[in-house]
């Protein structure tokens, strides 16, 4: 019997792997954000924990139709054919949930990159990304607003509230790094104005970080060594159980329309 | 339906005030509608407490055996559809409560009653989803049943809860013909998609009919609810138009209804359905389902898991409140 493989190959031009390294980003912290459903502290929460994660799968998906465009694929393709080491999401995207306050932790630090880098991007040489990121900066401008109050709400609420903030911070702060890097291909894209760049959005970021922070009455975990691999496909642990489950009925049974 | 377990007996008082229930009475019959600071029976009030307060119970319970697939869900577009739709099922156990809270109970007086299993909530939540097909057929036949009984209660006599329900209608409609959708597509689909669509409907048939409560001969609830307009069909009328509705649905695509007697009645226009299991569904109701105890532990979790949130979100209020008080000194 011969074996065959229901994973495709990407031909990953700079344009399409940076797409995919967004749009990787929305669909695994969608995916993450999803499993809330039902399991929130409040039924608002469910509610608002869905509306994020629909506007992230949201996200991922005009990205990756994009991507598709340029290299012959299709949305569902791109999110269920790809191994574990072809996804080019951030690491700090596929960490488990852990509490509320670790959830929230994540949002906030992710939010506080891109929203501001979609703004940025709202004037890239490339329309299609133009109108995408116009699209996708309302809907993180709201995600950071959310976080933002919840993690000062959690942080100056009980003592158990604050030590759990905290600890879902400091648990965090090593996949931070990861948000400002730049290699070869995304560089390429940063010299011809299509992307913005990250560099540049690392002091806006901190100082939004300092803010809310404060405000919450937490603490700044201190840089050390950071995390990295995401953007090659060196993932943590986490990101084959993700694929595991998001992919399965398509690995199972290939060819077949849903 | 969503508040089947109604049909037990109200305890029967004495008539309040027998001229005010006469008016109150005549309103309704006149299909006036009630409005919170209206005078109402107090049998009336409770009877709409129970019932309000099952259908959002029902509507929370719901969200548990669908958000089973979110993460599995086939394609990006079932998946955005799949967790809208459960938010949205949420959403209607939002309105619900809030309807319930105009009748004098709290959101944390009934969720109390159902964490501690004292509340009913519908029966068909007690079965497993195990497949993709499940999701549709649950789509299909639990929000069509619910949308069978639901559009009635749009004309309710309680003004909330009618109002819920025509905003509630509108997207439980959107979500059958979602699932419908869905059918169709495995049921077109590869031999194995096929199977896996009838196996979930031969699992969620009988259940499906079950949702609109026991038969007429056996119901002792309807009367009192028909008379004040809170419910317009018999429990036998509403599931015979849900069969009327479904057989050519299922027949359209291929598939076959669980039920060697189904037949159709050239005389009368009606499928005839072979007997339903009324032990199944009285044992299910008393806890005897497949699934009870794992989804009342579930919701019992998540409530005890989320305290420290909640504790925390009123600590802080507590605080914005006596620093915005400390500033106006
Ligand atoms: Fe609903
Ligand atoms: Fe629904």
């Amino acid at each position: 019997m011969s074996v065959t493989t229901t994973s495709i190959a990407v031909d990953e031009t700079p344009l399409v792997l940076h797409l995919l390294r967004r749009a990787d980003d929305a669909l695994i912290l969608g995916h993450r954000l999803s499993e809330w459903t039902g399991n929130a502290p409040t039924l608002e929460e469910d509610l608002a924990l869905a509306n994020i994660a629909l506007d992230l799968i949201g996200q991922s998906r005009a990205l990756f139709d994009y991507a598709g465009s340029l290299c012959g694929l299709d949305e569902d393709q791109l999110a269920y054919r790809r191994d574990a080491r072809q996804y080019r999401n951030l690491l700090i995207t596929e960490q488990l949930n852990g509490d509320f306050a670790c959830t929230i932790a994540r949002q906030f630090l992710y939010s506080a990159f891109i929203d501001p880098y979609w703004r940025e991007a709202m004037s890239s040489s490339d329309a299609t990304i133009a109108a995408i990121a116009a699209k996708a900066e309302k809907e993180t401008a709201y995600h950071l607003r959310h976080a933002s109050e919840w993690l000062i709400r959690l942080g100056d609420g009980t003592g158990e509230s604050h030590r759990r903030a905290q600890a879902g911070l400091e648990e965090l702060w090593p996949f931070t790094g990861e948000f400002f890097e730049v290699d070869a291909p995304d560089q390429s894209l940063i010299d011809a104005g299509t992307i913005p760049d990250p560099a540049e959005l690392h002091d806006g970021w901190s100082s939004r970080i300092n803010t809310i922070l404060a405000r919450a009455t937490l603490t700044r975990p201190k840089d050390s060594w950071m995390q990295t691999g995401g953007r090659t496909g060196r993932h943590s642990e986490h990101l084959g159980h993700i694929l595991a489950e998001l992919q399965y009925l398509q690995r199972s049974h290939p060819g077949a329309k849903w | 339906m969503y508040t089947q377990a109604l049909n037990t007996k109200e305890t029967v008082t004495a008539a309040e005030d027998p001229a005010r229930e006469a008016r109150f009475q005549a309103r309704i019959d006149a299909e006036d509608r009630i409005e919170p600071n209206d005078w109402m029976p107090e049998a009336y009030r409770r009877t709409l407490v129970r019932q309000i307060s099952q259908h959002a119970h029902s509507e929370i319970i719901g969200m548990q055996p669908e958000g089973n697939w979110i993460t599995r869900a086939p394609s990006l577009r079932r998946k955005a559809a799949l967790l809208a739709k459960v938010q949205d099922e949420g959403g209607h156990g939002l309105y619900l409560y809030a309807a319930a809270e105009t009748l004098g109970v709290s959101r944390e007086e009934v969720t109390d009653q159902l964490l501690s299993g004292r509340a009913k909530y519908s029966s068909i939540f007690n079965y497993p989803t195990l497949t993709w097909a499940d999701i549709g057929t649950i789509g299909w036949l639990v929000d069509g049943a619910a949308i069978m009984n639901q559009i009635p209660l749009c004309r309710c006599s309680y003004g909330p809860y009618a109002r819920a329900m025509i905003r509630i209608c509108r997207e439980e409609s959107f979500h059958q013909r979602q699932g419908y959708e869905i059918m169709v597509t495995l049921a077109n689909g590869t031999p194995e998609q096929k199977e896996m669509a009838q196996d979930a409907l031969n699992r969620w048939w009988w259940p499906s009919l079950m949702m609109f409560g026991p038969p007429d001969t056996a119901s002792q609830h309807s009367d009192k609810s028909m008379q004040w307009k809170i419910k317009r069909f018999s429990n036998d009328e509403l599931r015979q138009k849900f069969i009327d509705a479904t057989v050519p649905q299922a027949r359209h695509i291929g598939l076959t209804m669980p039920d060697p007697d189904m037949r159709f009645n050239e005389a009368t226009g009606h499928w005839e359905h072979g007997p339903i299991d009324w032990e199944e569904f009285k044992r299910v109701i008393a806890g005897g389902g497949p699934c009870n105890r794992q989804r009342l532990t579930h919701r019992n979790k998540v409530h005890a898991e989320g305290a420290w949130v909640r504790e925390a979100a009123l600590a802080f209020a507590e605080k914005e409140r006596a620093r915005t008080q400390q500033k106006a000194a």
